[in-house]
């Protein structure tokens, strides 16, 4: 049995430097995720309009963002800014604006893809009703979309978690990079050390996502 | 804009986009025969593999590719399994694709209703015979739109595999901005050429999807 450099992990802080690191990585999606959900739900209604340049206007937006991959975004908004305009923007507030970005997108598309699942006599049914506007979205549309609607957004949550391992390539110091100092560090003393931090940062990542997941699962399960 | 600059290094960008195109096709045609075994063992219930699938699909579906790249490139070596780069590159695509593709598949198979497999084995089709000429064309033309989607999810999750050092195209935007400090044609190229990449695939996927969409019996 070789020597898998476990051991580094209990030395000094190494574990607990490991954790801050997963935060980091955490927090970031935390905080997309908490801007995305609002945004997204108002774009996601505004693409069911029938207004042809809100719709053109939502639709270049939503077909832009989601053919690029994530990297090449976060490449354009910190390097690009800072050469175009001129910002000094942090690798943190970087990847926030990205994945935000990002995150519109993808759950913009969710709702109106829940929203456009609803029958049309639902619309016609409630608008025969007398029902206002805001009254056929609050008792109508909205009870019935949310039950198809979680269980998928909470599936981007784990997305967006995945999503933020990214982020070590633009200098944020995140659960990778603390990984790759914690084996530049004790290079000498344990050479081997990249396999086991490398495979412990793989179950954290483990760790944080599959809860979420499960709870996604069982959702559809119940409310299919 | 300098175009000059730009002419001068857009060989530099056909020759990272071919790489990326390569290995993007290796991985996706790796997912694909690990997702329809995945599938299949499912759809048919077999005893120890079904939990083995089940357990290598929770695990890839819930860890970024990047780590599973930097474990695969960086951690593997150190107990004596050594790779290049590209090969790295192409079986971590695999085992992130694999997961995906075998979700797209397996719901591709659910959507096949037990009429079906009833009705050939009493024709006296055998196992391998209603899985091959009834089940299989029908769950894959269900599933079309969502193994398309893959395809694509897939080939944008190459702009990660520049972390470990392989030359594609995010690689080179990366390497011109350190050198040059072109910021803004490097990432213009980079931009264009994907898109030159990916436009067709998602026009592709969604053509087939109208093309396939009545293709299963019953529909």
């Amino acid at each position: 049995m070789p020597d898998l450099g476990l051991e580094v992990l209990l030395k000094g802080k190494n574990l607990a430097r490991l954790f801050t690191g997963l935060g980091v990585a955490l927090k970031i999606s935390l905080a997309s995720v908490l801007i995305s959900l609002p945004l997204g739900i108002l774009l996601g209604v505004l693409m069911t309009w029938k207004h042809p340049l809100i719709r053109a206007v939502l639709r270049i937006y939503l077909e832009l963002i989601r053919i690029m991959p994530q990297m090449v975004l976060l490449f354009l908004v910190f390097f690009g800014t800072t050469r175009v305009f001129g910002w000094d923007l942090s690798g943190e507030s970087a990847s926030v604006i990205v994945f935000s970005l990002w995150g519109t997108a993808e759950m913009s598309d969710l709702v109106r893809g829940a929203l456009i699942s609803i029958p049309a006599h639902q619309y016609e049914s409630s608008a025969a009703l007398g029902l206002g506007k805001v009254q056929t979205y609050l008792y109508i549309i909205v009870p019935q979309t949310l039950r198809r609607l979680i269980p998928l957004s909470i599936n981007l949550i784990t997305r967006m978690i995945k999503t933020t391992s990214l982020i070590l390539m633009i200098g944020v110091v995140e659960v990778l990079k603390v990984a790759q100092q914690i084996i530049e560090a004790n290079r000498m003393s344990s050479p081997n050390a990249a396999f086991g931090i490398y495979l412990v940062v793989f179950f954290l990542y483990f760790i944080a996502c599959w809860p979420v997941s499960l709870a996604a699962g069982y959702l559809e399960r119940k409310w299919r | 804009m300098n175009w000059e600059f730009m002419a001068e290094y857009l060989p530099l960008y056909q020759k990272a986009a071919w790489l990326t195109l390569r290995i993007g096709a290796a991985g996706v045609a790796g997912a694909f025969v690990v997702g329809l075994i995945c599938a299949v063992i499912q759809y048919e219930k077999i005893l120890i593999l079904r939990r083995i699938a089940a357990v290598y699909i929770e695990l890839s579906r819930n860890t970024p590719l990047l780590v599973q790249l930097f474990f695969l490139y960086y951690g593997l070596p150190k107990i004596g399994i050594s790779t290049d780069a590209a090969a790295c590159g192409v079986a971590g695509l695999t085992f992130l694709g694999g997961s995906y593709m075998a979700e797209a598949l397996r719901s591709g198979f659910e959507a096949v209703s037990r009429v079906q497999t009833e009705s050939a084995l009493s024709l006296g089709m055998d196992k391998r015979q209603t899985m091959q000429y009834v089940v299989l064309p029908q769950a894959f033309s269900t599933s079309v739109p969502a193994i398309m989607a893959n395809v694509i999810f897939l080939l944008k999750e190459t702009s990660v595999f520049s972390a470990i050092s392989i030359m594609d195209l995010m690689f080179t935007a990366k390497d011109l901005i350190g050198l040059y400090y072109k910021t803004t044609e490097s990432l213009f190229l980079l931009v264009v050429f994907y898109l030159f990449i990916l436009l067709p695939v998602s026009l592709l996927g969604s053509l087939l999807e109208r093309r396939l969409r009545y293709a299963g019996f019953g529909a």
